[in-house]
């Protein structure tokens, strides 16, 4: 029997949600971590008991957290349970919540400046892990992406960190700017049939690509156009809030940016809008049925200065096209008074038939769709605000 | 021995109550307390002090003796009360919110 585990980031604590493949009934375990921010949990589809987490507090700093037996118990890579707190030659362990960006001769780039909100520049400074991307094929490997933005990887399962300084060094890093959660990257996807190539997107400075395994970048925005910066089409500057793909077309990636609903067919080289007869084409999240590639999903939100939907209606919209015409899901989501939003990494689908959706909103509550969207319940109504959510499919 | 009280999230992350003592070589001050604490317990390193250039992270405080000294150096001899173990230490976590 399939079991479904849904794992959810919140600003008090993560939860993992669990049940079987009916996703009728579910067990709720958590609070972990109690009272701190969790910006994002994620497990490994390599081994699914191995769970990464990002725990962050503005007072106490980033802290990174692994499980390997799927969220019973949790440990600091750099210092598993039991063993020697010390190196034989004295030195402390503990480096696994150590981000540094690199400035080294061989490897690194110098530690630049991009724009603050009022348009002068500052010098990178790390603040949080915003997105933990485990690799697909080996448990241990794993990336993070990183406020002030950059890409980090391990490949010793969250002990040590390398940033893959190329993306932030590839020349344009004066032009970011932060959107007002902070200048994150909070989207890393892998192509699954070109092992070198990867993407990720930043808030506020685009998306990018690499095809050479990260050691060099490009900005793919050609075609975004946003009316916040000085050139509205320019190369960078655009504050994308997530991008989703479907593994079997890396080529097409969907776009949510702060406004504009975007395709691309071409792995990001141009994109063309797809926001069609949405209410609203502002929002956070989008992502792609796990079995119908061209069946995608978002939540308008009512615009940048009110981040709530509209009208005081929840709704899920689903495009069967992949983009520009929309429907409009509402069984089992509040169509009155609703002022939630729902944030950029919090909507996850599970690949089971059929398809399960699965979002979770700032007023605490985490809704699925065991029906590909077309009936929703809450899992659970009141939790801490919903920071992330992922889906893990186990058979 | 010198004596730390940390707050309640740190305890939770070292696995320890709401006091711990650490043996300090030398000079008792804040870094050689601090370096004393997190040899012992690494899994503080990054949460009191930045990872690379030490600094006291902005919402963190040391109080001593019904003394501030946060903005004192970290070079600064602490209190003989703290160095002889008679009071604690404490690290505090900035009080935000309503």
């Amino acid at each position: 029997m399939s079991q479904v585990r849904v794992l959810v980031g919140t600003r008090k604590g993560a939860f993992i949600l669990g049940s079987d493949g009916t996703r009728k009934q579910w067990n709720v375990s958590g609070p972990h971590f109690a009272g701190w921010e969790i910006y994002h949990l994620k497990g490994s589809r390599a081994d699914p008991d191995r769970l990464y987490a990002s725990q962050t507090s503005g007072w106490f700093g980033q802290v990174i957290q692994r499980s390997d037996d799927a969220g019973k118990t949790w440990h600091q890579p750099g210092t598993p349970p039991g063993e020697a707190t010390k190196t034989p030659d004295g030195m402390p362990k503990g480096e696994s919540n150590k981000f540094v960006y690199d400035t080294s001769p061989q490897t690194g780039k110098p530690l630049t400046t991009h724009q603050w909100y009022d348009g002068s520049q500052r010098p990178w400074e790390f603040k949080r892990v915003w997105h933990l991307e485990p690799s697909s094929t080996d448990p241990d490997t794993v990336y993070a992406g990183v406020e002030d933005a950059a890409l980090f990887r391990s490949t010793d399962g969250g002990q040590s960190w390398t940033e893959l300084a190329g993306l932030r060094g590839h020349g344009t890093g004066p032009l970011w700017q932060p959107g007002a959660g902070g200048m994150c990257l909070h989207t890393i996807i892998a192509d699954p049939t070109h092992p070198d190539r990867m993407f990720v997107a930043i808030s506020s400075a685009g998306a990018f690509r690499t095809d050479d395994g990260g050691r060099t970048w490009k900005p793919i925005n050609r075609g975004l156009t946003s009316q916040y910066i000085p050139d509205p089409n320019a190369e960078v500057g655009h504050c994308v809030h997530r991008i989703a793909m479907h593994p079997s077309r890396p080529n097409v990636l969907f776009m949510q940016k702060h406004w504009d609903v975007l395709r691309s067919d071409d792995a990001g080289d141009s994109w063309r809008e797809v926001s069609g007869d949405l209410p609203s084409d502002f929002g956070f999240v989008i992502d792609v049925h796990a079995h119908e590639p061209e069946t995608i999903y978002v939540v308008p939100i009512k615009s940048d200065s009110e981040h709530f939907p509209p009208e005081g209606k929840l709704r899920v919209y689903r495009s069967r096209t992949g983009g520009g015409e929309w429907q409009a899901l509402t069984t089992g989501l509040p169509q009155s008074d609703c002022y939630v939003n729902v944030l950029r990494d919090a909507m996850a689908v599970d690949s089971l038939d059929k398809c399960g959706v699965y979002f979770g909103t700032t007023g605490g509550q985490v809704y699925a769709s065991a029906d590909a969207g077309d009936t929703w319940a809450p899992i659970v109504r009141d939790l801490p605000p919903v920071l992330s959510v992922e889906v893990q499919t186990l058979s | 021995m010198i004596r730390v009280v940390l707050p309640q999230h740190l305890r939770t992350l070292a696995g320890v109550g709401r006091e711990v003592t650490v043996a300090v070589k030398g000079e008792v001050t804040q870094r050689s307390v601090l370096d004393a604490l997190e040899a012992s317990y690494p899994m503080l390193r990054g949460t009191i002090r930045d990872h690379v250039t030490q600094a006291r992270r902005p919402f963190v405080r040391f109080f001593a003796c019904g003394q501030d000294l946060s903005l004192a150096s970290p070079e600064m001899p602490l209190p003989r009360e703290i160095a002889s173990g008679e009071e604690p230490l404490l690290v505090i976590g900035a009080i935000a919110g309503g």
